[in-house]
């Protein structure tokens, strides 16, 4: 799980372009949306992409992206517990 | 002192029909252009407003003897056609497209990018076919596209560098735009809802249309609207979202009616955006109550033609001005519930009304917004 | 007198009071270089611009390589004064076109088919525009056109329509154009 956290953690840096943020700056229980990345509605959608692309995970409702991506440990036990590769 | 301008002759190209007169027919009996298409392979089908393009090969062939141009192009082509048949082009005639796409599906499986995929290229090729001297103009500002080319030959012809000028525009339906909105959650699961309670998204649609602008409409024309007044200002908010308290859409609206000298009691008709995305539409509600256009009746076309992006803000303009000059209001198809938080004079239904003033509004992905205001003469 | 006559009249009432060239790993402010990168490509030199001008932006790193071309432009003459009644009118060749390639490749294949709404958003030219009104919070009038060439009369004659009507003070005018590794941004402040 912490390899999956780390991992996480490296593709949304990636994916998002967070140039200027690192890895060890983003705490597991931080909030995602809200704090301090600056994250907008257009990187929640790019999520949903990752979610699938990556993780093989189809959200059925697009709106419980805001649910699953509160935080690194969230998402991570998502991802986890609905991996489909 | 500023020379008049206006919009003296116009023609569509939709699902609805290739010419205006069965595209007014259609809309009087409430029929949309809306339907379930698959448009991807693999992807599932969405509800979008598609011209059927046998019938369109079929209109172009009788129309046209050169047959290589592209699906996009047949459909610009067929709407200019008959008003250019009316109207001579000069040397002081200008050409401006509006368009988002243009002939983007042409990048499909490239590895070099092909000439046809420039929109400079495109309006060339159509300025050429119809003997423009002027270079064209494409003006290219997301699905505000439309309204603000008319405000450019508007502009244009008030700084002396145009007489008149032919407006057209075009956008298609394509997997590229399709695939976009799609990663957006922003196309909806039945036909579109503009402002109704149960709205989730939009319809695309596709279309060509043309209108002519002039400074010295003939005696013979059979119907004038001034460009009285236009604006377009951005909300500084957001590339993809508007707004939350509509301020480039309220601004434009105001500058628009400012120079046109019309308060908003004077508004005989709004024609909106009303996309059916929960946002577009609840910031229009905004914009039009901090405007007091609240109780002007309004609609949006989106459920008869799904949102044609460059080509929206032409088409619903056309539709505009056949509704004054047919005194009949069309409702906001699809429109049942209301689902925003401020009010709107929603039409439900076909009206007898006295149109005079217009005001055509649009808002697009970049923040941007453009309104205008028409008056029939 | 002929048309052209009083055309050229017309343009000396307008006055440019600032250009901005961005080009060959270059940024050049009225003729005195600001900016040189060694970098050999547009969004290697980029990305030095932005650390080099310390324009502390993390939104510029999600833009498009069109977007960071004329967001740089504009920074460089937007940064001082009041800018509330600037327009923005910019023109380009190619559109969008540079990231339409790039979005267009993440749907060509049926088995890796995954449409990133993040290169979608700037499948249009205008957002550009978008970028530089939202940095700024220029509540202004814009307008985003694409033409065979760069038309500075065409340009000029809008924005002055624009500064007649009464519709802004000042336009930040000008072409910003970018496929793949040709790029070249001029950019400048007109009143009248």
């Amino acid at each position: 799980m912490e390899n999956l956290k780390t991992e996480l953690k490296h593709k949304i840096i990636e994916v998002l372009n967070l140039e200027d943020v690192s890895v060890e700056e983003i705490k597991d229980t931080d909030p995602l949306f809200g704090g301090g990345l600056g994250l907008d509605s257009i990187d929640a959608l790019e999520l949903i992409v990752l979610l699938d692309k990556d993780y093989g995970i189809k959200l059925a409702d697009p709106k419980k992206g805001k649910e699953i991506f509160q935080s690194i440990d969230i998402m991570a036990q998502f991802i986890e517990n609905n991996r489909t590769k | 002192m500023m020379k008049e301008i206006f919009i003296t002759d116009y023609n569509c190209v939709t699902p609805l029909g290739f010419n205006v007169n069965s595209n007014w027919s259609s809309l009087l009996e409430g029929k949309s252009g809306v339907a379930l298409h698959k448009i991807t392979e693999n992807q599932e089908a969405v509800y979008a407003s598609m011209i059927d393009s046998e019938k369109l090969n079929e209109e172009f062939s009788k129309n046209f003897e050169n047959q290589s141009f592209t699906r996009l192009e047949k459909m610009i082509l067929l709407s200019l056609k008959p008003l250019i048949e009316s109207h001579p082009v000069t040397a002081d005639t200008a050409l401006i497209l509006s368009t988002t796409k243009g002939n983007v599906s042409l990048l499909k499986n490239q590895t070099v990018l092909p000439e046809g995929a420039y929109l400079a290229v495109l309006a060339q090729k159509i300025a050429d076919f119809f003997g423009f001297k002027a270079k064209p103009i494409v003006v290219s500002n997301a699905c505000v596209s439309g309204v603000m080319a008319i405000a450019v030959a508007k502009n244009m012809i008030q700084a002396g560098q145009y007489k008149d000028a032919f407006v057209i525009a075009g956008d298609e339906i394509t997997e590229f735009v399709i695939s976009g909105f799609n990663s957006f959650q922003a196309i909806g699961t039945e036909a579109c809802k503009p402002y109704d309670k149960n709205r989730n998204g939009i319809n695309i649609g596709e279309a060509g249309a043309a209108v002519y602008i002039t400074s010295s409409p003939s005696e013979t024309e059979k119907f004038r609207f001034k460009v009285s007044g236009d604006s377009a200002v951005n909300d500084a908010n957001h590339i993809s979202g508007p707004s939350r308290t509509g301020d480039g859409l309220y601004a434009s609206i105001r500058n628009a009616m400012a120079e046109a000298k019309v308060s908003s009691e004077h508004i005989d008709f709004i024609s909106a955006h009303g996309t059916a995305t929960l946002y577009n539409d609840e910031m229009e509600a905004i914009a039009f109550n901090r405007m007091e256009l609240q109780n002007a009746p309004l609609n949006s076309m989106k459920g008869y033609y799904g949102h044609c992006l460059g080509a929206s803000g032409l088409l619903e303009s056309i539709i505009s001005m056949e509704s004054a000059r047919h005194h009949t209001l069309l409702p906001s198809k699809n429109f049942e519930e209301m689902g925003i938080s401020q009010p709107l004079n929603i039409i439900k239904e076909n009206q007898t009304a006295t149109i005079q003033y217009i005001l055509k509004t649009a808002s697009g992905f970049g923040g941007c917004n453009a309104a205008v205001v028409l008056e029939k003469c | 007198m002929p048309q052209w006559y009083w055309k050229n009249v017309k343009m000396n009432m307008m006055k440019k009071i600032t250009a901005c060239t961005l080009e060959n790993s270059k940024i050049t402010v009225d003729g005195n270089l600001i900016f040189e990168s060694e970098s050999n490509t547009f969004p290697e030199f980029a990305k030095e611009a932005y650390k080099n001008l310390e324009l502390n932006y993390p939104k510029f790193h999600k833009m498009d390589s069109l977007s960071k071309l004329a967001f740089l432009a504009a920074e460089m003459i937007l940064k001082d004064g009041d800018h509330s009644r600037t327009a923005l009118v910019l023109a380009n060749k190619s559109s969008s076109l540079d990231t339409d390639f790039k979005y267009q490749e993440s749907i060509n294949s049926q088995e890796n088919y995954f449409p990133s709404p993040a290169v979608f958003v700037y499948t249009l030219p205008n957002i550009c525009v978008g970028e530089i009104s939202i940095k700024h919070k220029m509540q202004t009038e814009n307008a985003f056109f694409v033409l065979d060439e760069f038309d500075e009369n065409f340009l000029n004659n809008y924005s002055e329509q624009l500064l007649r009507s009464g519709k802004a003070d000042k336009v930040l005018c000008g072409w910003v154009e970018l496929f793949q590794e040709n790029y070249k941004a001029f950019v400048y402040l007109l009143t009248l």
